[in-house]
């Protein structure tokens, strides 16, 4: 709130209103909905639900395909982090260091932001397609026998590469803004006192950078726990079968086609939970960013 | 990469011929990996674009092709005209249309509702400003993708589905926008309000004639993202659009798929890979042509 404002009593309530009855209606009551029928079990046929406390949770937790997919999703969104980040951050030092055609690099490095996931996932069918795949003909020459959709391990490459194509973009964004804002004062006095440049990078460039790199941490765990939807869904051509799926895929497909709503639900809840845990850690990174800035 | 003279070329590569050697090196392999990494970007929708001007059965026989066919007006004339070319009822045009209608509907009114709350939020003695402030940030944890079961039975229960209100809603239903405007809200001025005051403007007023104008490149910026953001749903509008003619361009290429793992007679790539083109350029364009806005968007938005 500003120090100077105005004193209309039903004014905000009128401005805050349309805001406050959509989250109303689309946000608290689905989400709370979630909740409660995560304690039941409803009947598949629709004949009413019956209440069965915590087994939906108890069920989902042992379950062994949970668990799978639970890995995967760990697996899978460290190695998108850690592909996507260093990737754009070499690239994003280069493109600050380089003298002639900066903004040329940053226009084709960036452009991709605006694909959406499921396109992306198509342009992955067209390279890792068993039948007409490029990467396939390629690696074929290598005796890699590379099948998307029926070997677990071929298809989790295909998501990780296609899903680190998608971030790159964003994370370059990031960290070019991050590195511009670095003043050039510190490089220059970086320079005389050190000649290598590997070396500068690690010690002066790196931890300024740090605090970029610890915020972008957290959007590349949320983009790959969420965003990554429609990549999967394509790379395996909406027939998950017994390929690698994340838990967000899970949700959607033991809701819609296993009409487990029970089950479904408590799955949401738990990934509530897991995304209360990271904004807790992300605002305490967000105070610690203060501190370096 | 190891050398000191990069970063300060004029100088130093005058006074010593190696170093500016060396120069040249690093400047290679530093042009090498942003060349690398510039085509490792490029190509996927560049080869899409070259595959989407052969017929389909050149694409089957010979995988994607990096050269220029002569069936481009057929692909493109078939992805944007032809009825039931993948969807049965439905063409291009039509699908382009309702992603037109769900970019600008949501970035429209995500806008306008955020900036009315980040207002209140902001410019009003509110008694209960910071319950109403966790009501709308708490939104900022969950996405729309964790809470679609119970959101779709709400909007199905409400008669929402197949329409552009149900398609559009629950997704403004998230406090990014909001959150934005109040950190800008924030950083204007006291004096500016202050003045408005003794000038006799109430908050209608200064809201319209001040805060509005001098907002006007967020709101670009913040427009463009939203709008990129709509396009490119995908989840959300394939549950709740099952009848055809409401499907989005994005949701069309979830029919591609489909027709792929029926895999009954040799799928049409051609047409395939010019939907999905068709389904790219409108955002990549916007994002390309606005790229300072957009950049400033989205920096500034995450903080």
């Amino acid at each position: 709130m500003k120090r100077a404002n105005f004193s209309n009593p039903w004014m905000p309530l009128l401005f805050l209103l349309p805001q406050l009855s959509i989250i109303a209606i689309f946000f608290y009551y689905p989400a709370v909905q979630a909740m409660q029928s995560s304690f039941y079990l409803e009947d598949p046929f629709g004949f009413g639900s019956t209440f069965v406390g915590l087994r939906n949770y108890v069920e989902t937790l042992l379950s062994d395909q949970y668990r799978k997919a639970a890995i995967f999703t760990v697996v899978f969104t460290f190695l998108v982090s850690f592909f996507s980040l260093s990737i754009s951050l070499l690239l994003a030092y280069k493109a600050d260091k380089v003298l002639r055609g900066g903004s040329t690099y940053k226009t084709l490095l960036m452009w991709v932001y605006a694909v959406a996931p499921p396109v992306a996932g198509l342009l992955g069918v067209m390279y890792f397609d068993q039948s007409f795949g490029l990467f396939t003909y390629f690696v074929a020459d290598f005796g890699w026998d590379f099948k998307l959709g029926v070997d677990y391990y071929d298809t989790a490459t295909a998501m990780v590469v296609v899903a680190v194509w998608k971030q790159v973009p964003v994370n370059f964004i990031f960290f070019l803004s991050g590195l511009q804002s670095i003043p050039k004062s510190i490089n220059e006095a970086a320079l005389i006192d050190n000649n290598s440049g590997f070396s500068r990078f690690w010690t002066i460039t790196f931890p300024l950078l740090a605090p970029t790199a610890f915020f972008l941490l957290i959007i590349n765990i949320t983009y790959a726990l969420f965003d990554t939807f429609g990549i999967i869904d394509m790379l395996v051509k909406a027939v998950p079968a017994n390929n690698p799926m994340t838990l967000v895929y899970k949700v959607y497909l033991d809701g819609f086609r296993g009409n487990d709503l029970g089950g479904s639900s408590a799955q949401s809840v738990l990934l509530m939970i897991l995304v209360l845990i990271l904004t807790v850690f992300q605002f305490r990174l967000i105070e610690r960013r203060i501190h370096y800035t | 990469m190891t050398d000191m003279t990069s970063e300060n070329p004029v100088i130093l590569s005058s006074k010593e011929k190696p170093k500016a050697k060396k120069l040249k090196l690093s400047s290679i392999i530093d042009h090498s990996i942003l060349i690398i990494g510039s085509l490792f970007m490029l190509m996927p929708v560049l080869m899409a674009f070259t595959t989407s001007t052969h017929d389909h059965v050149t694409i089957h026989k010979e995988g994607l092709m990096l050269s220029i066919g002569d069936q481009f007006a057929e692909n493109y004339g078939a992805a944007m005209f032809e009825k039931g070319g993948f969807t049965e009822t439905v063409d291009g045009l039509t699908m382009l249309m309702n992603s037109l209608i769900l970019g600008i509907g949501f970035a429209v009114g995500k806008i306008v509702i955020s900036v009315l709350a980040a207002y209140a939020i902001v410019y009003f003695r509110l008694k209960f400003a910071t319950l109403a402030f966790w009501i709308i940030f708490t939104t900022l944890l969950l996405p729309l993708e964790v809470r679609i079961l119970p959101s779709y039975e709400v909007v199905h229960s409400f008669g929402l589905s197949n329409t552009y209100t149900g398609l559009i809603l629950p997704l403004i239903a998230s406090a990014t926008g909001t959150f934005y405007f109040r950190q800008f809200f924030m950083s204007v001025p006291d004096e500016l309000v202050e003045a408005a005051k003794i000038d006799g403007a109430g908050p209608f007023k200064f809201l319209i004639d001040i805060l509005v104008p001098i907002s006007k490149t967020m709101v670009a910026a913040i427009f463009i993202i939203m709008f990129v953001f709509g396009w490119n749903q995908y989840l959300w509008p394939a549950l709740i659009t099952t009848d055809e003619t409401m499907f989005t361009i994005i949701r069309g290429i979830r029919q591609i798929i489909l027709a792929y793992a029926e895999g009954n007679n040799i799928p049409e790539h051609g047409q395939a890979m010019a939907l999905a083109v068709i389904a790219v350029l409108p955002p990549v364009l916007i994002v390309v042509f606005f790229q300072s806005w957009f950049v400033k968007g989205l920096v500034e938005s995450e903080k």
